[in-house]
């Protein structure tokens, strides 16, 4: 089992106007940046990376990142920056990038370098995962939202050979075109640091993931179409004649640790009071409509089982006020948060791994209008009952993870693990 | 201008190597007269075309990706089907047709008749994109629904008699999903730059010998009526016609007067 921690870093600034579920309309891409405080940006900047150095300490696997861009809700505009920073002031825990959104980028190369020197940096740390981003980032950067998923694989096959291809050589794809491709700096990993897909909607990403044979994580969505999204996994697996298992699959969702059920309850209420955040279910406030349809973007047809959720946690559905189609009760009921003490948050964590049957779990905390205390105590009581907890758990369910078994091949890793590194791994990695 | 008892016959027809969906009407001894659509499609038979049958024999095809012509994968920008719909109007048999293209359509006329003036007869260009305006900013068609789109191209939608036609207040799953296809091809030709390219205003010249006809609303909320003056002084010898109280859809707006200018126009 591989546990990492998430947040996805909203700029909490109860002075915007447009912070709690305030039932005001906020379009995405609406929110002019004439109101952000620089001290407040780099206050959190700053609490956000020591979070982090602190989960590492608390035992967790993966740090992850992840990037959106023009919106309060996610400040990892330039995700591989915070990446950058973290290679060098943790020690031992996998830097988890879910993901770089490769199709809105120009020149993937500049990916190529960044990537690799992150990878130097950490000294093997790093997990490359890929997005095809949202419509905001489509429009944020200006790339044709209705070649995101050629540019997706053109740009995928482009990295990787770059990556594990002695260059000079030329590229004359479709949508890029290099006369002189030699990257300087390469990978630490070898062959190249692993790459993994996270995502809600596409029916293509999840089959490209099952070719690909690389892990597929499901963010946020609700347990009953995740299961059936990851059978698709599996099926697409057995297809091509591999056997996938939990080493294939991840599983993002929010998990909220406290001292008592009163202040769990009290301070998990806060994922839905922050800014609001199209993906967080619950205060996602009103999103623009036309970005959900930015032509082409994705299959209109081609959609997953979790594609009604997704549409949902993105506002397709709005509920009276703009706000709070999914009460935070209900997602306490369907388990799409868990937030309470240690006693009563394990035995519900074990009931999404049982049904979920994941490898890899990312507890998505710290968010919302959660304060920097709030992430601490929650990140201390994680790391002093939980995550052993669960371990041991996975263990009993049989719930490998991608770097405990190969996800390409269903075998366990024999002799070393596909990157090396430093002491330690070993007592956590479980 | 009654309707009348205009038939039009939608069929598919093979040119250039695709299945071209093409509503023909109008006049049997009449001039061709091809229309270009705007960037959602074929409304359906309107009004002007009913009126402009009388006298014209009208083709509407629908481009390429929109409608149910399928699209032409190779097919990246403008000028590409500009140059794909040149063999399609020789396949159809088309020499010396006159040319009406609106918004989107205008555009895809306007690099048409750069490309190869000696093919059409007049060209009429009714709000069309393709140059940046001088002054104001294209509306940005992919940030908005249809429905808002749409409206916003009218100065006075509640007073246009066929907005319920092309905007219903509450449209078919069809039109929905028409709507869609046609946004993303739109989307297709005209991301970035958005709805124009940079050396039509230079390549407009060649229409020096060809007579132009341009329409504008003066109070256009899509294009900013400011891109009429620039193509009238890239086209030597165009005319150009504002019409006050009018938005991007001068042929639903003010059909009337639209009808007397393309008229006057074809017929001079």
């Amino acid at each position: 089992m591989f546990i990492g921690y998430f947040t996805e870093r909203p700029y909490q600034d109860p002075k915007s106007g447009y912070f709690g579920a305030t039932g005001k309309p906020i379009l995405d891409l609406d929110v002019s940046n004439d109101i952000y405080d620089a001290q407040l940006g780099a206050d959190l900047y700053n609490r956000y990376l020591d979070e982090k150095i602190y989960a590492e300490e608390m035992g967790f696997d993966g740090l992850m990142l992840n990037e959106h861009h023009s919106t309060p809700f996610c400040m990892g505009g330039a995700m591989n920056v915070e990446a950058s920073i973290l290679a060098r002031i943790t020690q031992r825990a996998k830097i988890v990038l879910l993901g770089n959104i490769i199709p809105i980028w120009d020149d993937p190369l500049w990916l190529v370098e960044q990537l690799s020197m992150i990878d130097m940096i950490s000294r093997g740390r790093l997990v490359s995962g890929w997005v095809r981003g949202t419509g905001r980032e489509s429009v944020a950067h200006n790339v044709e939202p209705h070649y995101n998923w050629e540019r997706f694989k053109e740009a995928h096959e482009l990295i990787v050979k770059a990556w594990t291809t002695p260059g000079p050589f030329r590229w004359e794809g479709k949508h890029y075109q290099f006369r002189h491709v030699n990257p300087w700096v390469k990978p630490y990993q070898k062959p190249h640091p692993p790459i993994w897909l996270p995502g809600v909607v596409s029916r293509d990403s999840l089959m490209w993931a099952a070719e690909q044979r690389i892990p597929y994580i499901m963010l946020a969505t609700e347990m009953e179409p995740t299961k059936q999204a990851f059978q698709l996994y599996h099926d697409t697996a057995a297809e091509l004649g591999y056997e996938s298992g939990s080493q294939n699959i991840g599983y993002l969702w929010k998990v909220h640790v406290d001292e008592t059920e009163e202040l769990a309850e009290q301070t998990g209420r806060k994922y839905v009071q922050g800014p609001s955040n199209p993906f967080l279910a619950g205060n996602e406030g009103t999103t623009n409509q036309a970005l959900l349809r930015l032509p082409g973007l994705t299959s209109r047809r081609r959609v997953l089982p979790t594609q009604a959720v997704a549409t949902q946690a993105r506002g397709g559905s709005i509920g009276p006020g703009g706000v709070l189609s999914r009460p935070y009760e209900q997602q306490i009921q369907d388990y799409t948060i868990i937030s309470g003490t240690p006693d009563s948050v394990i035995p519900k964590i074990r009931h999404v791994l049982e049904t979920i049957r994941p490898g890899s779990i990312f507890f998505w905390d710290g968010d919302g209008a959660m304060t920097h205390d709030d992430a601490m105590r929650s990140l201390r009581l994680m790391g002093q009952e939980v995550l052993p907890a669960v371990r041991e758990i996975a263990k009993e369910l049989e719930l490998p993870g991608p770097f405990e078994v190969d996800p390409a091949t269903g075998k366990p890793y024999v002799a070393d693990p596909p990157a090396p590194v430093p002491a330690g791994q070993a007592e956590t990695a479980g | 201008m009654a309707a009348s008892a205009q038939v039009w016959t939608e069929e598919f027809v093979e040119v250039a190597g695709a299945n071209l969906q093409l509503v023909r009407g109008g006049r049997g001894d009449g001039e061709p007269l091809l229309i270009l659509h705007d960037e959602l499609g074929h409304h359906g038979a309107l009004r002007y075309q009913e009126a402009l049958a009388q006298d014209y024999r009208l083709y509407i095809p629908s481009h390429p990706g929109f409608g149910g012509t399928e699209r032409l994968e190779w097919v990246m920008n403008m000028r590409d089907l500009a140059g794909w719909y040149l063999e399609a109007i020789e396949d159809l048999g088309l020499e010396r047709v006159n040319l009406l293209g609106l918004s989107l359509g205008g555009w895809l006329a306007a690099e048409m008749a750069a490309m190869s003036p000696y093919l059409f007869r007049k060209l009429v260009l009714v709000a069309p994109a393709g140059i940046k305006p001088p002054t104001g900013e294209i509306y940005d068609m992919f940030l908005a629904v249809a429905k808002d789109f749409l409206t916003a191209g009218f100065h006075d939608p509640e007073n246009v008699p066929e907005f319920q036609q092309v905007c219903p207040d509450e449209p078919s799953p069809e039109l929905a999903e028409a709507w869609e296809v046609a946004r993303e091809e739109a989307c297709r030709l005209s991301w970035r730059p958005y709805m124009y390219y940079p050396g039509l205003p230079n390549l407009l010249h060649r229409l020096k010998n060809l007579p132009t006809q341009i329409i504008w609303g003066q109070d256009d909320g899509i294009i900013p009526a400011s891109a009429s003056r620039l193509y009238h002084e890239s086209i030597p010898g165009s005319r150009v016609s504002l019409l006050d109280d009018c938005g991007h859809h001068p042929e639903l707006e003010k059909t009337d007067e639209f009808l007397a200018l393309v008229r006057d126009f074809l017929s001079s």
